[in-house]
């Protein structure tokens, strides 16, 4: 039929389309939500201080935060809402197939969010309206549902990595078992890094305008107990997230080894292999990496010698993109080392001088530390998103299978891109500006005589 | 246990179309408000009434997608899949929506403000009314099982979808006129309140001529549906009928303290007389709650979760409905 070429070209269209206007509204929700999880506790922190040392400048801090998360979180809660849709929009294969197996943690979610949603509005109107000790209270919903939701819908994301929970009859799915899908094998190191990397990300971007702040002369003690609390806050979780990952990447040699095959750049089987750092794959093989002899060996399995599956050990047709995630993947750990390296300095500095460095390089440093934590969450989720593919559910379900077949599809992402290109502008318009407001404005002495 | 989960669901959709409906009337009274200086008290009252709750009444959409894909999955993937030009346009105006609001409330100058509102105004406009041809689309059959089956232009465009988008802006606005004249009444600012009722004795009386078309559209459109309606739904259409024209009736009088409830009655009936009209179907003519639910083991953990999570949910709302209508200590800054 003359038909099925053009028909065919539309579909692999909307495949890309599909794919990256996913890849945009998850990117964009993954750093809103992620400072949905992290700022309410250094937000609480900061409260919990003002009300126990009668420190005004905590308060301040708070209250500034708390505004500026209110934001956050309006924008993450509607950014999150098409990403719903989408999930039939464009995959409809996958839930319409398998939402009896893995749709209870959404269920589960959208409870936790509910709890998250309705807290957040009493936090947010409740610094006039209850005592000081309530209104603390109020703000530990809104920590522990933001954290719940973010374990829940990352146990969905574990399962689509190592599906389990279910049977399967002529292609139709049966007998499902909603717990031992959500606690799959993945769902521990997937759950704990991300967590961690929430939190992370929060204290480093609030650090960060803090850093800059400090940088152009703003350095009284309420700019740099923004500073200190939103730091450490990250600083301490760091290493934390080191262990972390090392325990994402061990259990992604014990369960998906192609893609680790594909995080080293690991062409062929081979055992006593080497780490690969950076490089370019061409025609199957690596150019231009340094290579750490056994190490890869000796990190994914505690042995120089154990052998690591490489890329040649399925079909091409099932090999993810090689090159998107090896850098993806080397980008995330260089960033995760180099936060390593600003938190030891930090850390170094405060035993040494019992104050924060006072080298100009070291605030410059901490002001990239902000986007360069979110490039490396991005990056982490390339890794683990582009790592799985062509498959959608790892082994079961391929992304092709998956998308829709609706004609004209391809037309949503270019839309898309142009509403979220506005909405990132008017953001950090907004926040900017919020910024400037809120050095103009000081908490009245009635307020701290309350708390 | 899937009727079970079919009656979580109609609640998420019932509590989401009076709650948040409401919300989406008062982004389309703050567009109509008029200028900076003149619609100054109304939007102030919009803002006020608003701000605490929309992200929490938003949620009920999300309750409801998660349910209907958990229970019922090849219904959330015929639906999405057909229907996706709409619901791709719903969740951009829900976006644009949300986000202009909240940086609206936020940002500090004048400007800013300006420049975000026509974003908050249109999409309260343009995001209930695709939601309405989505239900349309449902109601009138054109939505058949498995992905993509249906015309992805012609099963939202029909009579009964259009009907379905004019009533659901128009009834967002009337509802919402009922919620802030109530808000504005308690606070005492009788100008508002005077607003309120004119805008509210308009929207009703539209309300109720597109009702009127409404019969003849059901009959001719979806007549199954009609059927439905006038037989097992018709006490439930009637009490809809009756609190409407009630809410309508106590405006007009200024008996303020009913208009509000009966506002929600109406809508409420209205919705589960299309449920009841509709039931077993959950695709007309294709799919059935029998035929589309997911196995027991899922029905039953989705029904155990969110049991456990109402026992959760409905006392934090009612705290935080509490709490916004504390007074304001002395002496603190407006947040």
């Amino acid at each position: 039929m003359p038909v099925a070429v053009p028909l065919a070209d539309v579909i692999s269209n909307n495949l890309d389309a599909a794919r990256a206007q996913m890849g945009v509204s998850l990117g964009w929700h993954i750093i809103v939500a992620s400072l949905g999880v992290g700022f309410p506790i250094i937000i609480l922190f900061a409260e919990w201080r003002a009300l126990h040392r009668k420190d005004s400048d905590a308060l301040r801090l708070a209250r500034t935060w708390a505004k500026t998360a209110g934001v956050l979180f309006a924008v993450g809660a509607v950014s999150g809402t098409i990403i719903s849709f989408e999930m039939g929009i464009l995959w409809p294969g996958l839930l319409g197939t398998f939402g009896s197996v893995i749709g209870l943690p959404f269920a589960l979610e959208g409870i936790a969010f509910f709890i998250e949603a309705i807290f957040v509005g009493i936090y947010l109107y409740g610094w006039d309206r209850l005592s000081p000790r309530m209104h603390l209270l109020s703000g530990v919903p809104v920590a522990v549902a933001g954290i719940a939701s973010a374990f829940f819908i990352v146990t969905a994301n574990a399962w689509m990595n190592d599906p389990q929970g279910f049977s399967r009859v002529n292609g139709k799915v049966t007998s499902p078992q909603p717990l031992t899908a959500m606690f799959n094998p993945a769902t521990g190191p997937e759950t704990l890094h991300l967590l961690l990397a929430s939190l992370m990300v929060t204290g480093f971007v609030v650090a960060s305008v803090y850093a800059f702040a400090y940088l152009r002369g703003r350095r009284d003690r309420y700019h740099r107990l923004g500073f200190i609390i939103a730091f450490v806050f990250a600083a301490v979780t760091t290493p934390l997230q080191i262990g972390a990952g090392d325990i994402a990447a061990r259990y992604v040699a014990d369960r998906q080894p192609v893609k680790l095959a594909a995080l080293e750049a690991q062409a062929n089987t081979q055992s006593g292999a080497p780490e690969h750092l950076g490089g370019v794959f061409i025609n199957g093989q690596l150019h231009g990496a340094v290579l750490i002899p056994h190490a890869l060996s000796i990190l994914a399995f505690g042995n120089p010698n154990a052998t690591v599956k490489g890329l040649n050990s399925v079909p091409p047709a099932n090999r993810p993109p090689v090159n998107e995630v090896h850098i993806a993947f080397d980008l995330m750990v260089g960033i995760g080392f180099g936060l390593l390296a600003l938190s030891t300095w930090l850390a170094w500095a405060w035993r040494r001088l019992r104050s924060l460095p006072t080298s100009r390089w070291f605030f410059r440093a901490a002001v990239l530390a902000g986007p360069a934590a979110a490039i490396a969450t991005e990056a982490g989720w390339v890794t683990t998103e582009v790592g799985r593919q062509p498959w959608i559910v790892y082994g079961v379900l391929r992304t092709d299978q998956a998308i829709s077949t609706a004609p004209g599809l391809f037309v949503l992402f270019p839309v898309l891109l142009a509403v979220y290109t506005v909405l990132t502008v008017a953001t950090l318009l907004v926040l900017r500006r919020m910024g400037q407001a809120s050095r103009l404005t000081v908490v009245p002495a009635t307020q701290l005589a309350a708390s | 246990m899937a009727t079970a989960v079919l009656v979580f669901l109609w609640f998420g959709i019932t509590a989401y179309a009076v709650l948040a409906g409401a919300d989406f009337g008062g982004g389309v009274w703050d567009l109509l408000a008029g200028t900076t200086q003149g619609g100054r008290a109304m939007r102030r009252r919009i803002a006020a009434s608003i701000g605490p709750v929309w992200e929490a009444n938003h949620v009920w959409l999300i309750f409801a997608l998660v349910v209907l894909w958990t229970g019922f999955p090849p219904v959330f993937a015929a639906v999405t899949s057909t229907l996706y030009v709409p619901l791709s346009l719903v969740g951009l105006g829900i976006i644009v929506r949300g986000s202009s609001f909240a940086l609206r409330k936020a940002a500090p100058q004048m400007a800013l403000k300006r420049a975000l509102s026509p974003g908050f105004g249109l999409a309260s406009i343009v995001t209930p009314f695709f939601l309405g041809t989505v239900a349309g689309a449902l109601a009138s059959g054109r939505v058949p099982a498995g992905i993509a089956r249906g015309d992805i232009l012609r099963s939202w465009t029909g009579p009964t979808s259009l009907l379905g988008g004019a009533l659901a802006v128009v009834g967002c606005a009337y509802l919402a006129a009922a919620f802030l004249l109530a808000d504005a009444r308690r606070d005492d600012e009788a100008d508002v309140v005077e607003a309120f009722r004119r805008r509210g004795l308009i929207t009703g009386a539209v309300c109720a001529a597109l009702s009127v078309v409404a019969i003849v559209v059901l009959r001719l459109d979806a007549p199954r549906l009609f059927n439905g309606l006038t037989s097992v739904g018709l006490p439930l259409v009637i009490a809809s009928v009756v609190a409407s024209a009630l809410s309508l009736l106590c405006l007009w009088r200024r008996r303020y303290a009913l208009v509000r409830g009966t506002a929600a009655l109406a809508v409420v009936t209205i919705l589960w007389a299309w449920a009841a009209a509709q039931y077993p179907q959950l695709l007309v003519g294709s799919a059935t709650v029998a035929q589309a639910a997911a196995p027991s083991a899922t029905l039953t953990a989705l029904v155990i979760s969110l049991s456990i999570g109402t026992v959760f949910v409905l006392p934090s709302l009612a705290g935080l409905l509490y709490i916004v209508r504390l007074p304001q200590k002395a002496g603190s800054q407006a947040s």
